[in-house]
């Protein structure tokens, strides 16, 4: 079973996302900031990573930064999924090496649709 | 709603788009027609059909046809046609019209654009190999309410994350306000036409690809094969004909044939558009 980690500082959003992706049958791991996932990968990286913005702590760009930069963090497809919805933000996301970027709010179809197109599902 | 409306609405509906309505679809009539009904100051289906009946009216009738059809569509849809259409089609044809350097594509009920524009971008992303050669998307709906958005090329967040990969948003979309709309190179490249899949189809030329997708479900056998057969018709002996994932030639029109290998798309020659790969 691939393994997805959803980083998100909203425990509702985690909630939902973990639903649709188990639904999805991904084995789920959580954390509510950059640091936290990174602690996580560091440990072990995950498949997928689903990847808020705005968190306190370490945002989900710096976050993403010190991923690519450490050992094998350059294997997990990365989605962000986030309120900022502007072109610059989703520049800056793929040249910072994300593979996807929805746009919130999410629902099943889009979450479906991006990892699909990712070659996830 | 009596019998006799359902009869009236459902045999206009029938036979101006094909499209077929059993009793059991009348919450379907309702949740389309109502709406319609009261922008027409009419309260009920009853009163629509009574107003149908007195004036006869070709608007109201246009209208009612349009209102009753399903508009779902989105980029890239079941990708795997548009990989076909990338990886075999399109060499075959670069190959096989060499000397014209001419390709005609065919969407057939095109609905809100998102089908000719995936195509057009992937033709984009091809263009290397397309230098010197004229590409021509026509992309048709009965309805003009879909097609006046098509031609706009302006989708909603939710629409542009439905099948488009972020990288071809990012090199063909602009951000306007809430929507996104779809750069004007590529608009371009698709001209948009109205045209009833029940008509004569001659009129419109010769192709070789012909994308029908999602469209034929809605139909009964003899207007499917009705379809098909000017589809034939007007595409090239090696040309493709991809049709959606739940519909088939098979047992409806002889004179195409499933491409080995290549689901969802068929061709009028036996030894059609691959023979030579
Ligand atoms: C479900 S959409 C399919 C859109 C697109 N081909 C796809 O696969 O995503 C069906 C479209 O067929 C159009 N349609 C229905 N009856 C038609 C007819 N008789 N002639 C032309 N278009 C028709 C509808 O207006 C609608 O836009």
């Amino acid at each position: 079973m691939a393994s997805c980690l959803i980083v998100d500082d909203s425990k509702v959003v985690r909630m939902v996302a973990r639903r649709i992706l188990e639904d999805l049958n991904f084995d789920i791991l959580e954390a509510e900031d950059g640091q936290g996932a990174l602690d996580i990968c560091l440990k072990g990286m995950p498949d997928v990573i689903l990847l808020d913005w705005n968190m306190p702590v370490m945002n989900g760009l710096d976050f993403l930064k010190q991923l690519r930069l450490s050992d094998g963090g350059g294997e997990p497809v990365v989605v962000f999924c986030t309120t900022e919805n502007d072109m610059a933000h989703i520049r800056e996301a793929i040249s910072a090496g994300a593979n996807e970027y929805i746009m919130k709010p999410f629902d099943r179809a889009i979450i479906e649709a991006k990892f699909s197109q990712v070659g996830v599902l | 709603m009596n019998s006799q409306d359902f009869q009236l609405l459902s045999t206009l509906v029938r036979e101006r788009s094909g499209l077929v309505l059993t009793e059991d679809k009348v919450y379907l009539l309702e949740s389309r027609l109502v709406p319609l009904a009261r922008r027409r100051g009419l309260n009920t289906l009853e009163d629509l059909a009574g107003e149908l009946r007195r004036t006869n009216d070709e608007k109201l009738k246009e209208d009612i046809t349009e209102a009753m059809t399903t508009n779902e569509t989105f980029f890239f849809r079941d990708n795997k046609p548009f990989d076909i259409f990338k990886e075999n089609i399109l060499p075959h044809l670069l190959k096989a019209r060499a000397g014209q350097k001419t390709i005609r594509i065919w969407n057939a009920a095109c609905s809100t654009g998102q089908e000719p524009y995936s195509l057009a971008m992937l033709l984009k992303e091809e263009s290397a190999k397309l230098t010197g050669w004229r590409v021509e998307i026509m992309a048709t709906d009965i309805s003009n309410e879909v097609l006046e958005k098509a031609k706009a090329g302006l989708y909603s967040q939710f629409e542009v994350q439905r099948g488009l990969p972020i990288q071809l948003l990012i090199k063909y979309f602009q951000q306007m306000g809430e929507m996104w709309q779809i750069d004007s190179s590529i608009r371009a490249m698709v001209k948009f036409e109205k045209l009833n899949l029940l008509d004569n189809l001659s009129r419109v030329g010769g192709f070789d690809v012909i994308f029908c997708r999602n469209v034929l479900i809605y139909f009964d056998n003899p207007t499917k094969a009705k379809v098909l057969n000017q589809m034939r018709n007007i595409l090239a002996k090696d040309g493709a004909l991809f049709l959606g994932g739940a519909e088939t030639v098979l047992g409806i029109c002889d004179d195409l044939k499933p491409i080995s290998g290549l689901k969802g798309v068929y061709t009028p020659a036996e030894n059609g558009i691959l023979a030579a790969s």
